[in-house]
């Protein structure tokens, strides 16, 4: 915060010297402080002290359920469809046995053991990739949101080595050729960067709700978990939930309702 | 002093030329990547380090290594290996010099790497890697340099420089704690989550760097009269088997606690090296070739018999060298990542543009060794010649 | 001074070396340059840019690079410029909404200047521009 609000006042400050030399134009800084330029939230913005998402395993079964949300996801954050090892994916349907390893249980109920589970980032309180990241190009925000900034990231990898959830995906070569349809009101990325999830951020910054939330039609959650009367906590004291890895100590912000 | 690399005779010039040769080939695979992408490597969503950052964790060992000979001549007045000691230094500068061309041609967006200084980042170990490796050439650079001027000279090394003698000794330790932190902090990888990955690191490079440098020194006889002497290369063969010992023992540790605790995540890389996992065995004759050269080498290494004999010698450091570059320049980072968050496997295999990098990078530092050792043989020549005259 | 003839004549291909595009620039490469034209905006949207044209001619780099930190690691989403008026922070949705022909605005300049910033590796250039 204290480095934007230098670079700009810098920036106010060279225009000000631009009026000195007689351009045409508009008083900048000398119209006093509350006209700008500044920047600020969007009144629309969604916030929260710490998001938290809750999926209904109950209601989405299987891949085919998930596939909206897969689709909703992908088709808006320009996410290309790479079919080789070296693919990229922000949210995803797996097995429990893939999504939960280390919770494995013998003669699991027919239910839960063929059930399809839709993994992404779990947008961690303690995330290891945020402690690794050697450019502070993937960050935590205040209010939880694990966030990428990939003008920044120089392609070490290392978050990819550090996630426990195996959340994060390379860019090995360039993704446009395979996006099938780009979505125009939001970048790509380039060749060389790592991307994942980012509980869109963009759309709670302009007051919409993740894209996935909105495809699953109630059946995930997505709210603060510090405030006690939101949907997530209410969804959490009434329903039995797990968590991948709690283990780990990382905290993750995604909660499954079995 | 350099003037000494620009005077050697045709089999050294013809060296060099093919080392560039080597390295402008290479080079053209590297263009290659940068313009495709590291989608040429064998690399994958899930195996996302490869042959690059094994080979950078391994030199780190080398570079490390050159505190073998360097420690007792310092701090214990060793006499026997002054004639060694400007040969680790300088063989730290070479290796410490492909350890970072490791991590530039392993990145997505080199060239933004100056992100890392303009973004310091403390909590990452990377951060700190960086910092110990460029400290390090910087010290060996130093010390190496100015020690060697002083005995063309014949003159003692000024009191200065010790401090940075003992500063790099320690410094020396650091790169490769630091290197193994870069794996044994990270919460989702069984195999690297072990708190013996630091010490394992430095008992492999302290019998594998020394080994190499003791090769070179072979070779260096061979092409330009070069002779450590025989007791410097007995007490160096003794303290490579120490440490291969120790890292044979602690690698049988890292088997003991995964396999007597039984717990699944634990065993699941070992399994994997060694027998295969759910159908995927390409790493099984890599880790049994490791285990019997790993143990042919202590074989012919302890016995001093077999060790003093001056015809085994390099045979048996060659095995111990390929021994541990499979332990820890294949297996340890295969091993780590090919059992998957998901605990399943996803197989690597380093692809051909992928080891034409490797080898380029290898040539360079061949390169800067041969011109840095050049130098070094030179002024001892110098020397002698001056005492015959 | 031994070898002091070819010293002083690599000196002085180095120092010819070094000047030769200033010189150049001084010369011939100044006279052949014509500041590019480049396509405005379209009436209505030809007055509200979100600061004053001569003072983006010079900043525009800069207050992108600034937006770019802003929107993606502070979360604010708008920018109020000098004269008060509010914008979405967003090359995409509000620079190229009315500048929207990347060749014949961006480029322009860009390719006199020769320079080539990676903007569109990622961001998606409005349609009909490449």
């Amino acid at each position: 915060m204290n480095k934007s609000r230098r670079n700009f006042l810098k920036l106010a400050g060279g225009a000000a010297a631009g009026l000195c030399f007689g351009s045409a134009g508009v008083a900048l800084a000398s119209e006093g402080a509350h006209r700008g330029p500044y920047v600020e939230e969007s009144p629309k913005a969604f916030t929260a002290k710490r998001w938290a998402m809750v999926v209904d395993t109950r209601k989405l079964k299987t891949a085919e359920d998930i596939q909206p949300l897969v689709d909703a996801c992908h088709s808006v954050h320009n996410v290309p469809d790479i079919p080789t090892k070296q693919d990229i994916k922000w949210i995803w349907s797996d097995t429990y046995e893939h999504g939960f390893p280390t919770t494995e249980n013998n003669h699991l109920s027919e239910d839960v053991e063929h059930r399809a589970f839709a993994l992404l980032c779990n947008h961690c309180e303690n995330p290891p990739c945020v402690r690794v990241c050697p450019t502070q190009a993937t960050f935590q925000r205040p209010d939880g949101i694990v966030m990428m900034d990939f003008h920044r990231c120089i392609g070490c990898r290392y978050c990819m080595a550090g996630c426990p959830f195996g959340a994060r995906s390379f860019n090995f070569q360039d993704p446009r050729p395979f996006i099938k349809k780009e979505n125009p009101e939001f970048p790509t990325r380039m060749r060389g960067v790592v991307e994942k999830c980012t509980f869109c951020s963009e759309r709670l910054d302009n007051g919409q709700m993740p894209a996935c939330v909105e495809a699953s039609k109630g059946a995930v959650l997505f709210g603060d978990l510090t405030d006690k009367d939101s949907e997530v906590r209410k969804a959490l004291r009434e329903n039995f939930t797990i968590r991948r890895k709690p283990s780990l100590g990382t905290e993750p912000g995604v909660y499954y309702i079995i | 002093m350099l003037e000494k690399a620009l005077q050697g005779n045709s089999r050294y010039w013809g060296w060099l030329g093919f080392l560039v040769l080597v390295i402008a080939v290479c080079g053209g695979f590297w263009t290659f990547q940068l313009q495709k992408g590291l989608t040429i490597t064998g690399m994958s969503r899930d195996v996302s380090w490869g042959f690059y950052i094994a080979q950078l964790t391994y030199l780190v060992g080398v570079a490390a290594s050159g505190v073998m000979v360097v420690l007792p001549y310092y701090f214990h007045h060793y006499q026997k290996f002054k004639k060694m000691v400007i040969l680790g230094e300088f063989m730290a500068i070479g290796a410490v010099l492909m350890c970072m061309l490791f991590v530039v041609v392993d990145l997505g967006q080199p060239q933004r790497m100056i992100n890392i200084i303009l973004h310091p980042t403390p909590n990452s170990i990377l951060f700190w890697d960086m910092l110990v490796l460029n400290g390090y050439l910087f010290l060996n650079l130093l010390v190496g340099w100015v020690t060697l001027q002083s005995e063309r000279m014949h003159v003692h090394p000024p009191k200065w420089i010790y401090f940075f003698v003992y500063l790099s000794i320690i410094w020396a330790f650091s790169i490769h704690t630091v290197t193994a932190f870069l794996y044994q902090g990270l919460p989702g990888r069984h195999y690297f989550l072990t708190a013996i990955m630091a010490a394992r690191f430095l008992s492999s490079a302290f019998c594998a760097g020394p080994a190499i440098l003791l090769l070179i020194a072979f070779a260096l006889k061979r092409v330009a009269g070069f002779d450590p002497g025989r007791e410097a290369i007995r007490s160096l063969a003794k303290i490579i088997t120490y440490a291969m010992c120790v890292n044979v023992f602690f690698f049988l540790l890292e088997v003991f606690t995964a396999f007597y605790s039984n717990i699944p995540g634990h065993m699941a890389p070992l399994k994997y090296l060694f027998v295969g996992m759910q159908g995927k065995t390409n790493m099984v004759p890599w880790m049994w070739t490791f285990a019997v050269l790993a143990i042919l080498s202590i074989i012919l290494l302890v016995p001093p018999k077999l060790r003093d004999n001056p015809k085994l010698l390099p045979w048996s450091l060659a095995i111990l060298i390929l021994a541990t570059w499979i332990d820890k320049g294949l297996g340890l980072l295969i091993g780590g990542f090919s059992v998957t968050p998901f605990e399943t496997i996803t197989e690597y295999v380093p692809t051909f543009p992928e080891l034409m990098i490797s080898l380029g990078v290898y040539a360079t530092g061949a390169l800067v060794i041969t011109i840095l050792f050049k130098v070094a043989v030179g002024i001892r020549r110098e020397n002698l010649d001056l005492k015959a005259e | 001074m031994q070898y002091g003839g070819k010293i002083v004549i690599g000196l002085v291909i180095f120092v010819g070396l070094l000047l030769l595009p200033t010189v150049y620039d001084l010369g011939a490469g100044s006279a052949g340059y014509k500041q590019p034209k480049l396509q405005m905006p379209a009436p209505p949207n030809d007055k509200n840019c979100v600061e004053d044209t001569e003072w983006m001619r010079k900043n525009h780099m800069q207050l992108l690079n600034d937006w770019r930190d802003w929107v993606v690691r502070d979360g604010k989403t708008v920018y109020v410029n000098s004269h008060g008026e509010e914008f979405e922070i967003s090359l995409q949705n509000t620079c190229m909404k009315c500048h929207n022909d990347k060749e014949q605005f961006c480029d322009k300049c860009h390719e006199t200047a020769e320079v080539t910033p990676y903007c569109w590796d990622c961001h998606l250039a409005p349609k009909g521009a490449k």
